[in-house]
């Protein structure tokens, strides 16, 4: 599902990702965690094709970061970390609003919101505005929204700040089911109890990727007893800060 | 298309929903137009004067008379001595004193010459100066009159008109002014403001990583100030005609055109100012103070452009609103057609292009 290949990206003496190589398979749940100042953030803006790699190989859903980035951005989802929905619509109106960027017809975006809807519990509040839901609906909400046009994989940038840790666990089990769906998960975090949650994991450090393993796997590798010591003794090493 | 239009209807349901921002918007040119046209007035209308006249005879009385019985003057007070005049002035009432020296009726009888001292308040120097060339004006044609009977060897009489507005009336020259200062506020300063907003809330991310080309997220974003904007100049334009008897003297549809012409470039300037910053506040100040404050001194509205130094008439040259104000001067009150103003929209054509193509190029390269 996405494929890179010494990805590299730097603002002119600034390297920010540094040569990352790493594959993600169809309906894998791969979390990408690192420090503030890491590179994450760049590096996953370059895979949803929102900015040009300078140098390096990567193909995302089978299409290539340079050449292809509009068909890079019909078939994926995202869902950032101030959860991309509109305060100020009401739920259907989200749901209809991002159904139509996508050029979804109108059926689908009917049935499609029935089905949401009715998923998420939210047929009461369907024609409330967004700001008037909890936080941890919203949460689902931004998540359903983001696979609303059933994309082959979904970017989440840091999709459970601020949110307690049973809803964030609901939260993950709205990502399990997807990734059953065949849906490839790309999420990064902070939180590192989540990045239990996911099949593998990769850390960067100052541009460059320190690990990648399953979460069992690397804390075999460091001796550590939970995801929190393995980031730990690797961010350590860092010599970069957020900016 | 099917995409643009679900857009626009979302942009719709932003304004609508912020039923306060949407208030303010349609009532502002109403209440602007309310203040400007009956409360802030440079016009010289029933302004107290007083008169000393030292001379109290029927000329001066018939003169007197004549100055109260204008629609310029009242005379608040008559003054008994030369030394009542300072303090009557300094009391802040009374903002012109007429002083008619002693004999001024035989003066003028016998000699065919007499003096009238008009002293008035120059400490705001526009209304001294139009107080002093109205009293002239009266006290002329009160002599031009009364010269009727005398063969004089040489008389150059004065005959003036004023041109399309003969009653002087300033909301004459504000109507255009309050024309662009409101749109250049919606269209400039909301326009930028939506856009930065989305950025604020982390919705812009969502929308570049969509397979929507940013350029139509931006038009969906004009479109419905646009329509909020024509709103407005037809309830300026009806304001003016009904309330403030400003007429429309040439083509309404010359008009429209042209304000739909200035409102794209301030759409397009608001385009570039949202590239420029991810703050709403920033926003708004930049729209404020860089845009919207040289517009107001700028423009020609409130100052007359001529009357200052040549560094700022060169500047004001750049600032769109000036063109506009004159095309609307010209074809609202003076009633010519685009063969008159065809210079000035080519120059505000020339410079939306310029804006357009600048903030689109920027908004792009934000982007990557």
């Amino acid at each position: 599902m996405i494929i890179t290949e010494n990805l590299t990206k730097r603002f002119g003496h600034f390297t920010a990702v540094d040569a990352i190589s790493f594959q993600v398979k169809k309906g894998e749940i791969f979390g990408f965690l690192g420090a503030n100042g890491a590179g994450k953030t760049t590096a996953m803006r370059m895979l949803c094709g929102l900015s040009l790699p300078t140098s390096g190989k990567a193909s995302v859903a089978g299409f290539d970061v340079f050449k292809q980035t509009e068909d890079i951005k019909r078939n994926i989802g995202y869902m950032s970390q101030k959860f991309s929905l509109y305060e100020d619509l009401t739920v259907i109106e989200n749901m209809r609003f991002y159904g139509g960027i996508y050029g979804k017809s109108d059926a689908f975006i009917r049935e499609k919101t029935a089905y949401v809807l009715k998923e998420l519990q939210l047929e009461n509040e369907a024609k409330k505005l967004v700001k008037s839901l909890p936080l941890g609906w919203k949460q689902k909400l931004a998540f359903s929204v983001a696979i609303f046009h059933e994309p082959s994989i979904v970017f989440l940038d840091e999709p459970t700040g601020g949110v307690d840790p049973v809803t964030r666990r609901e939260f993950w089990n709205l990502i399990y089911q997807a990734a059953e769906q065949g849906i490839t998960i790309f999420v990064t975090t902070h939180y590192m109890d989540e990045a239990e949650y996911c099949n593998r994991v990769s850390i960067m450090v100052d541009g460059k990727i320190e690990a990648l393993d399953s979460p069992t796997g690397l804390k075999q590798s460091f001796a550590a007893k939970s995801m929190d010591e393995v980031f730990l003794k690797l961010a350590r090493k860092a010599t970069r800060t957020a900016n | 298309m099917k995409q643009f239009i679900s857009f626009v209807k979302k942009e719709f349901y932003h304004i609508i929903r912020d039923k306060r921002t949407l208030f303010i918007l349609l009532v502002m040119p109403i209440v602007q137009i309310i203040i400007f046209g009956f409360a802030l007035t440079n016009e010289v209308k029933n302004s107290a004067i007083a008169v000393l006249d030292q001379s109290k005879d029927a000329a001066s009385a018939e003169l007197s008379q004549e100055i109260d019985e204008s629609n310029y003057f009242t005379i608040q007070k008559s003054l008994n001595n030369a030394s009542e005049i300072e303090p009557e002035f300094k009391k802040g009432k009374i903002k012109m004193v007429v002083v008619f020296p002693q004999n001024f009726g035989s003066d003028l009888k016998h000699f065919n010459k007499a003096q009238i001292q008009l002293i008035a308040d120059a400490s705001d120097p526009n209304v001294a100066n139009t107080m002093v060339s109205y009293a002239s004006r009266i006290i002329m044609d009160y002599q031009n009159r009364v010269n009727q009977e005398l063969k004089l060897p040489y008389t150059i009489k004065t005959e003036y008109r004023m041109l399309y507005n003969p009653q002087l009336k300033g909301a004459y020259s504000f109507v255009p002014g309050v024309m662009s200062m409101v749109l250049m506020l919606i269209c400039t300063m909301m326009t930028a403001i939506t856009i930065v907003k989305e950025k604020e809330l982390g919705t812009m991310e969502v929308m570049l990583v969509s397979p929507v080309q940013p350029l139509k997220i931006v038009i969906a974003k004009a479109v419905p100030y646009l329509m909020l904007s024509i709103i407005n100049i037809c309830t300026i334009l009806l304001l003016s005609v009904f309330v403030l008897d400003v007429p429309i003297n040439g083509s309404l549809v010359l008009l429209i055109l042209e304000s739909i012409l200035f409102i794209l470039t301030s759409l397009a300037l608001g385009l570039l100012i949202s590239s420029a910053t991810d703050s709403q506040q920033t926003a708004m100040f930049i729209s404020l103070t860089g845009m919207f404050l040289p517009t107001i001194m700028l423009s020609g509205f409130m100052f007359p452009i001529e009357n200052m130094p040549l560094p700022l008439q060169i500047i004001s040259n750049a600032v769109p609103a000036k063109w506009f104000y004159i095309i609307v001067k010209s074809v609202m009150i003076k009633g010519v057609g685009f063969a008159s103003v065809w210079k000035e929209t080519l120059i505000l054509t020339g410079m939306m292009l310029f804006l357009l193509f600048l903030s689109i190029k920027k908004f792009k390269i934000r982007l990557a």
